[in-house]
């Protein structure tokens, strides 16, 4: 290898890091959300004990990151670090500890080919997006790989030798195969308008957000943006969609027999799935990293160097924790639905709704392109 | 024969078909609960109002005058259903501030990890000298440190107000009797 390749390899490799821990604090801090959000809806309080020695003690500040639960997160990473980690004896032991590392590979994988921001090069005047792998069939690779980490969940099911987790992956699969095809021809007609004759065709989603600067689809396609949330939901396995862990019907579902840093790392994938479901929903939908319809960064005159890149990821970090929130929000809203419901819901609703949603953009864009 | 109005099951609008709005409705209600005021009492730093009549550990009690009050009549140690009261009966001194009638108890320990806070024992003391106060709070290393001895009794019991004084009553007949009698 060359000086130059190496130089190349170095740089994309301390990038995929820094996302990496980016991605494990965003989870650490949405399980924290998780439980402080749920907390607060039930007038609870939620943690807020953990206290860390020196931050701690700073006077009005310290206080009130304890009271936040700010430093939960670190004293729960540290249970799940050493706790017993108990294997039983009925399981299948290969496949049994596959199934966890599956489960946050695909997750973290998706992660490689979404844009956070964009910035121009002062230098050259060209529009830079900020990715690790700015790949031409974006969303085409998010939904392959994200449909790996199904695998995860039936092996983990099929693992535990037990029924309730066999239950659990059953049902994981019958429900990620009906909402993955209403998912994908959902954001068909995002792409329809993105690929607009005349232009290169491209699956990308850094196109997507630019063909964003006007309306945002999520506005002047709103079916498509509801079905792709619902299938979202499901997808994830979030309430009320979470037929593959089903907690207390159930059991725990899937991860019934797991414990310590193997049901942490579910847990952790479980999270970095919905990060990244966000993530895709708001470059899909809500404009990436446009401040507002109609406005983009260019327009404000923002869009040059660092201040560009860094206005950028914050807008684009903010709508993703946004829409994090309202996960979070739904899940302690609505009860689960039941496994005939689902079923019911994907495929004599959600399906033809995709469907009829697809073709009517169609037409519609086939009539604008031609008028 | 029943003669009850058939009700007419109307048939959902498409609206409610998919859910969206009765999912809307229930959202606006978390997210409003989210913002009003928590319920959660924060334990240790903050405790529970005590409501009066509560039955707590039993204690036993010392009149105003500072006597203990328990005269090892034993009753309650016998109506105990768990048998958690052991008492050993002791005489008071002849020359002691309180000798005039009756026994005081030697020892009166009180097994924690049996009682049962059934509060026959306040029930059937004829002296009015144990209590079931508003102490709920009861933990130990041991087993024996579980046991309350009467030392331990008396300085959770504290003093109660006291409207017979009998030890006053007592002294005073005594006294009375000592002169020559009379009223």
């Amino acid at each position: 290898m060359d000086n130059a390749t190496l130089m190349n390899f170095a740089i994309v490799l301390g990038k995929s890091v820094a996302v990496v821990v980016v991605m494990f604090t965003i989870c650490a801090y949405a399980v924290l959300a998780e439980r402080k959000v749920s907390a607060w809806i039930q007038g609870r309080v939620g943690p807020n004990r953990t206290v860390v020695p020196l931050i701690g003690a700073i006077p009005i500040i310290g206080r009130l990151l304890q009271r936040l639960g700010i430093f939960q997160p670190i004293a729960d990473g540290g249970k799940f670090l050493f706790k017993e980690d108990p294997v039983p004896g009925h399981v299948r032991k290969f496949y049994f500890f596959l199934a966890p590392m599956l489960a946050v590979i695909p997750a973290l994988t998706t992660v490689s080919v979404v844009p956070f921001g964009q910035y121009v090069d002062a230098a050259t005047g060209l529009l830079k997006p900020l990715i690790i792998a700015n790949l031409d069939v974006g969303i085409v690779f998010i939904f392959a790989i994200s449909s790996l980490s199904v695998y995860s969940l039936i092996l983990a099911g099929w693992a535990s030798n037990s029924k309730y987790p066999f239950l659990g992956s059953i049902r994981a699969s019958a429900q990620l195969i009906s909402y993955e095809i209403a998912m994908g021809l959902s954001v068909l007609p995002v792409f329809l308008w993105t690929n607009a004759p005349g232009m290169e065709g491209t699956l990308s989603l850094v196109r997507v957000v630019e063909a964003q600067g006007g309306l945002w689809f999520g506005i002047w396609m709103p079916v498509s943006a509801i079905t792709f949330l619902i299938a979202l939901f499901a997808e994830t396995n979030r309430l009320p969609f979470d037929m593959p862990e089903s907690e207390s019907e159930l059991v725990g579902g899937f991860h019934t027999e797991y414990g310590g840093f193997k049901f942490g790392l579910f847990f952790i994938g479980e999270y970095a799935n919905i990060v990244v479901g966000s993530a895709a929903f708001t470059l899909l939908f809500l404009g990436g990293w446009n401040p507002l319809p109609w406005v983009t960064l260019s327009d404000i005159g923002l869009a040059t160097g660092i201040l560009g890149g860094v206005l950028s990821v914050l807008i684009f970090l903010g709508k993703t924790l946004l829409l994090l929130f309202l996960f979070i929000w739904v899940r302690w809203t609505v009860p689960r639905f039941r496994y005939d419901q689902v079923m019911r819901i994907g495929w004599r609703i959600m399906l033809p709704v995709a469907i009829a949603n697809l073709i009517a953009y169609a037409i519609l864009i086939a009539w604008i392109d031609t008028h | 024969m029943a003669t009850g109005k058939k009700l007419e099951r109307k048939p959902l609008s498409f609206a409610e078909r998919t859910y969206l709005p009765a999912i809307f409705a229930g959202m606006r209600t978390t997210i409003r609960h989210l913002f009003m005021p928590k319920v959660t009492l924060e334990y240790p730093e903050q405790r529970p109002a005590i409501p009066p009549g509560y039955r707590g550990v039993p204690t036993l009690v010392r009149d105003p005058n500072g006597r203990e009050k328990c005269v090892s009549c034993q009753l309650c140690e016998f109506v105990c259903p768990p048998k958690a009261i052991r008492i050993t009966p002791g005489e008071i001194p002849e020359h002691s501030d309180h000798a005039h009638v009756e026994k005081a108890p030697k020892a009166f320990d009180i097994d924690m990890l049996r009682c049962i806070y059934c509060g026959l024992c306040q029930e059937v003391c004829p002296e009015e000298a144990i209590f079931l106060q508003n102490i709920y709070s009861v933990s130990g290393y041991t087993r024996a440190e579980l046991v309350y001895d009467k030392a331990k009794l008396y300085e959770l019991g504290g003093t109660l107000p006291d409207k017979h004084f009998k030890w006053d009553v007592k002294k005073a007949a005594a006294e009375a009797t000592a002169t020559g009698g009379g009223h």
